[in-house]
């Protein structure tokens, strides 16, 4: 089985198979993090570049840790110390990393297309790791490995997404991934925030977080920027808390099993309080199984595409 | 598109027979079974496995450990292929450190898959030694890969497929020659 384009541009898209592939393929690559020689040599010789434009430690961490494993050679390239300073343009920046002949490009841009604007002017697999507003698959796929992990399955659960949702990437990525594979998914945050016909993608829109989170089987927190506050799109810190933060009350409306969930880093005190933070080991799973989920993306986006090229 | 059976090679009474003599030839080689652990690779080689060591315990009245690998990432095919195949789990929840590993698989061809399981095997421990056993060997070897324990010698032309059947996957048990 493999996916059936040469990237990973978003889940949109998507069939509910091949998430189901990736998903599956990951629960192995797991076990691999776990041993005590973590690697397989699935990448063997191959190069990987992280060409981040945005600062992140996460994602960035986490695709390098799965390329090392899969025992690929990956070089991180943030531009802040990269020609990019001296005007560069990101497809000459491609072009002159592609002449290397590396094999795979993991992107994370501000701009939303960036990753499929540069797929379709390079031969290698390009991975998008965050473009714009646009879409964040990798996250949106650990989100889904975790929840079926823990949860047993996907299809038919009851997921709120609560936060800035017109700005979150990971919410739409979260959103097309959910729905197809049959979850029902609640979106909830300020109107400031909630992009207008998110209904179409569809989730259910809340405005109120207390009925959004009522009986829920995962509450996914999506991090409040707060540089949001001085365009006026929220008040304050501590409103924007007590109305859609995520407190012990707020999770007891939930279901008894509910996994709180959040793709980090988080603002404690704001979107999710301390006592709920430290209260849910599901947060640090995330970021494992980020690594697990990410190597089977890779592994997967490896084959035999050379020939064709 | 239906594959003909070509030949039957060897039916269930065959099969067990052939797994009742390959137990026997494991304990007699290593004198006895402490120490054994058998390691089944994904994903023909686990259900033997595990039915060798059921005999064995009926024979020597001893519990060898069994786990399964999966070889997937340690394939040297994976460059070339169209589409990448999806891992199966590797389960060895035991110490192989100093263990008398007996590898099994169905059928031995061209030597690959076992130059893959011992290149996993090496990273997740160091066995006191590797023996291999399988089903049916079918020549045509590609790599300087032998077996210590062999159900059947059989051989084949580099056309035909052989398929062992076992009755835990729900069919009815036989290894049979496809032919075109």
């Amino acid at each position: 089985m493999s996916l059936t384009s040469k990237d990973l541009l978003g889940i949109q898209g998507m069939t509910a198979d091949e998430i189901t592939t990736i998903l599956d393929t990951a629960a192995t690559f797991k076990d691999v993090s776990e041993r005590d020689i973590k690697k397989v040599p699935a990448l063997r010789g191959k190069t990987v570049i992280n060409l981040f434009y945005e600062a992140s430690t996460r994602t960035r961490t986490s695709f390098e840790l799965a390329g090392k494993r899969l025992s690929a050679d990956v070089i991180n390239i943030s531009t802040s110390t990269s020609s990019v300073v001296k005007g560069e343009t990101l497809l000459d920046t491609a072009r002159n990393i592609e002449a290397m002949k590396c094999d795979m490009i993991i992107v994370r841009h501000s701009c939303s297309g960036a990753p499929e604007f540069l797929s379709k002017r390079l031969k290698s697999a390009v991975i998008n790791a965050g473009d714009g507003f646009h879409e964040h698959p990798t996250q949106a796929l650990l989100d889904m490995y975790t929840i079926r992990e823990k949860l047993g399955k996907l299809e038919g659960l009851a997921i709120a997404i609560v936060g800035d949702i017109a700005h979150s990437r990971v919410a739409r990525s979260n959103i097309y991934g959910l729905t197809t594979m049959g979850a029902k998914v609640r979106v909830c945050g300020p109107p400031t925030m909630m992009p207008r016909g998110i209904e179409s993608l569809g989730a259910r829109v809340y405005c109120d977080m207390n009925t959004a989170v009522e009986g829920v089987d995962v509450i996914m927190m999506i991090r409040l920027q707060l540089e949001r506050q001085t365009v006026g799109l929220f008040p304050g810190a501590r409103e924007y808390a007590s109305f859609y933060g995520l407190n012990q009350a707020r999770v007891e409306r939930a279901a008894r099993h509910v996994l709180v969930m959040h793709p980090g880093p988080m603002n404690r005190g704001v979107e999710i309080s301390s006592e709920v933070a430290d209260g849910t080991p599901v947060i640090l799973e995330q970021v494992t199984n980020g690594v697990a989920v990410r190597m089977a993306v890779m592994y997967l986006l490896s084959g035999g595409t050379n020939s064709e090229a | 598109m239906s594959i003909k059976e070509k030949a039957l090679i060897l039916d269930k009474a065959g099969i067990d027979r052939a797994l009742t003599r390959i137990a026997h030839e494991i304990l007699e080689k290593n004198k006895g079974a402490r120490d054994i652990v058998l390691i089944g690779i994904q994903r023909g080689g686990v259900h033997i496995a595990r039915r060798l060591a059921s005999r064995i315990h009926e024979i020597e009245r001893v519990e060898a450990p069994v786990g399964s690998l999966d070889i997937t990432m340690y394939r040297d095919d994976l460059s070339t292929r169209k589409s990448q195949p999806v891992p199966q789990a590797t389960d060895i929840t035991f110490d192989i450190q100093d263990k008398v590993m007996v590898l099994v698989d169905d059928v031995l061809f061209t030597g690959r898959t076992i130059r893959a399981a011992l290149n996993s095997i090496m990273d997740y421990g160091r066995p006191r030694c590797i023996q291999l056993a399988v089903l049916v060997d079918r020549g045509h070897r590609e790599l300087p890969i032998r077996a210590d324990y062999v159900g059947k010698n059989l051989p084949t032309s580099a056309k035909e497929k052989v398929e062992v059947m076992l009755a835990e996957d729900g069919v009815e048990e036989k290894i049979v020659i496809l032919g075109e």
